[in-house]
């Protein structure tokens, strides 16, 4: 059974169209990320999958039913927000039995869910807490914890994780693929960071400015991107877009090439100065000046001395290239292994 | 920034600055309510030849205190000026909320209109329909009834308790409420537990701005209430007013008294202003 189901799905705010013909579904037990840029419009689509805006055309399916005139807490999701949104004059306890005492569930079954997902996510000791006195990390469990209990057919996360510190993010992102791995559920996470979307999703969207670029999973969406913002977007450092002409090629064309793939040589077809050197102690990224507004990244694994101003030579293979037409769309005749 | 709070609190010299300035603003304020205060417990000779010694034995008489309370209804009035001020608060308060949720909230068709049509009311001095007030008042009968003022100070107050109040409301984070309806709470539900908790300084604010002018106003009273048994205490002191004599005494007395109850109010509505259960909510 598929998981949601959006249909020709379009959303406008007066005159501005902000989503544009969606069509896309996720699987039962799927994690289905949405990725891209801000204001592409993934915080409005998860709002209209909620039903806390009206789509202006197209339907939403929720585990095979049409949720058009269906009020949010009736849909089968849960929602956790980018701002955490904890009731402030509720405990910790209060905020995740809320729903469930909406809905009515007897007291016995919400503070046994309330014990089951507090423990999950370590939570146990915080119940008699209110939000103020937690610590961003376990407000942001606590908001997950609210989604849990409820063990909804869909889980939907709006950048769950953008709120935190660098060294909570990955912890936390961890945490949630585990999350995922144990619960089973179907689940859409919105996020403009492309490692989150490469490391935790069973399959990506690619969205630009309301309408969907790719989908696939996130090997296929690297190694087969449609076009130059698929490219650009996924992977960092970003990949290299270098004008045909520069290789050979013909001048309406552009080479899309991933910074790990290209290398240092004696000869190659692109020259030029080095002119930042990035030491990452496992990888060192060169920025090269071959003539262009747009500085070459070249990876190298492992690290090198490589002073400023060294004039190098950089070659790479034509089959890990990817070339586009002059509109970004990526051109099948070079199908890269 | 708490780091610089502390900083400039370690300095000395910058703290007795600080105070000395806080404490010149408080006697500069407080100076005419300690002159009603003393004069009001001294002789008319004494008030007159002295404004600013402090009562002492020679001087120091309660005739003024004697006079409000035999004459009229003191503490009638004092109830009524009470019952209106309080009541007109709650009122604007409670529609002025809703009807700024309502435009802060929701989008409907003449939102913005709506909006401009509430605010109109701020610019435009309500005295200019006194007329056809009093004209409606007697058509329904309510002259010298409490609820005339309480429903006209109510319409005075609630342009810019809306103007405010949906300022305010519009930066409560819609995530919060969005998890509220996601949680399955009623659109009251999110207003009266989730919403109004947050804007309560905004609110603190609305009543001590509308407190004041609703406690002291002559005009209304006088037209619509002017009954002995719906006098306020502003209305009711007037009668010590004479064209020719005033009772000096007896007006300050009554001035002294009418302070001790906006105090009280002031002192609740400022308590609101403090922040504290809001934060921790988002981020
Ligand atoms: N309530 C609204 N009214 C008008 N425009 C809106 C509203 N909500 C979002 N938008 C617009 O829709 C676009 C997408 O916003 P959003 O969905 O929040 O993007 P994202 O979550 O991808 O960063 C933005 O340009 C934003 O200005
Ligand atoms: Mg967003």
């Amino acid at each position: 059974m598929t998981a949601l189901k959006l249909t020709n799905l379009s959303k406008s705010f007066g005159q501005t169209e902000v989503l544009r013909d969606i069509n896309l579904t996720v699987e039962e037990g799927e994690f289905v990320v949405f990725v891209g840029p801000s204001g592409c419009g993934k915080s409005t689509l998860l709002r209209v999958i909620a039903g806390l805006e009206d789509a202006t055309s197209g339907t939403v399916e929720i585990a095979g039913k049409v949720v058009t005139r269906v009020p949010p807490a009736k849909r089968g999701i849960a929602m956790v927000f980018q701002s955490y949104a904890l009731y402030p004059h509720l405990t910790v306890e209060g905020n995740m039995g809320l729903s469930l005492k909406q809905e009515g569930q007897p007291k016995a079954e919400i503070s046994a869910r309330i014990a089951k997902a507090a423990a999950m996510l370590s939570l146990d000791t915080y119940l008699a807490r209110r939000p103020a006195e937690l610590s961003g990390g376990q407000r942001q469990r606590v908001a997950i914890g609210r989604a849990i209990v409820r063990e909804p057919d869909l889980f939907l996360f709006d950048e769950p994780l953008s709120n935190l510190d660098a060294a909570l993010r990955m912890n936390t992102r961890i945490e949630i693929a585990n999350l995922h791995r144990s619960l089973k559920a179907s689940m859409v996470y919105v996020t403009h960071d492309q490692t989150e979307a490469m490391t935790l999703a069973d399959k990506i969207v690619v969205f630009r400015d309301g309408r969907v670029e790719q989908i696939g999973s996130p090997m296929e969406l690297y190694n087969s991107p449609a076009n130059q913002f698929v490219a650009g977007f996924l992977g960092a450092p970003s990949m290299n877009f270098v004008p045909a002409n520069m290789l050979g090629g013909p001048k309406s064309q552009i080479i899309g090439i991933r910074p790990e793939h290209l290398r240092l040589a004696e000869t190659g077809p692109l020259s030029g100065t080095v002119q930042h050197v990035e030491r990452l102690g496992g990888d060192t990224n060169l920025l090269i000046q071959i003539g262009q507004p747009d500085l070459l990244t070249v990876r190298l694994f492992g690290q090198h001395d490589m002073a400023v101003d060294t004039a190098v030579h950089v070659d790479f293979d034509k089959s890990e290239s990817f070339v586009l037409d002059a509109e970004g769309q990526r051109l099948e005749n070079t199908p890269p292994e | 920034m708490p780091g610089q709070m502390s900083r400039a609190r370690r300095n000395p010299v910058t703290v007795a600055a600080m105070h000395g300035a806080l404490i010149i603003y408080t006697l500069i304020a407080l100076f005419p309510v300690f002159v009603i205060l003393i004069n009001s417990f001294k002789t008319r000779k004494a008030i007159f030849r002295e404004p600013l010694a402090l009562p002492n034995a020679e001087t120091f008489s309660t005739i003024g205190y004697q006079t409000v309370f035999q004459q009229g209804d003191f503490i009638l009035y004092l109830q009524n000026s009470l019952i209106v001020t309080v009541a007109s608060l709650f009122f604007i308060l409670l529609f002025g909320a809703m009807a700024a949720f309502a435009l802060a909230e929701y989008r409907f068709r003449g939102n913005m209109l709506m909006g401009l049509y509430l605010a109109l009311g701020i610019m435009i001095p309500i005295r200019i329909g006194t007329v056809a007030i009093l004209e409606m008042m007697v058509a329904t009968g309510l002259v010298n009834t409490l609820w005339a003022l309480i429903l006209v100070y109510t319409a005075q107050g609630l342009p810019l308790a809306v103007f405010i109040l949906s300022e305010f409301m519009r930066q409560v984070s819609d995530d919060l409420k969005n998890a509220g309806r996601v949680d399955g709470l009623s659109e009251y539900t999110i207003f009266f537990r989730l919403v109004l908790p947050l804007v309560r300084p905004a609110m603190a604010t609305v009543a001590v701005f509308n407190m004041i002018p609703i406690w002291n106003d002559l005009w209304f009273p006088l037209i619509l209430a002017p009954a002995e048994e719906t006098k306020t205490l502003t209305l009711g002191s007037q009668v010590f007013i004479g064209q020719f004599v005033t009772d000096w005494n007896a007006v300050l007395s009554a001035l002294s008294m009418a302070i001790l109850p906006v105090m009280v109010l002031y002192v609740i509505f400022s308590r609101q202003l403090i922040r504290g259960l809001t934060s921790g909510a988002v981020k």
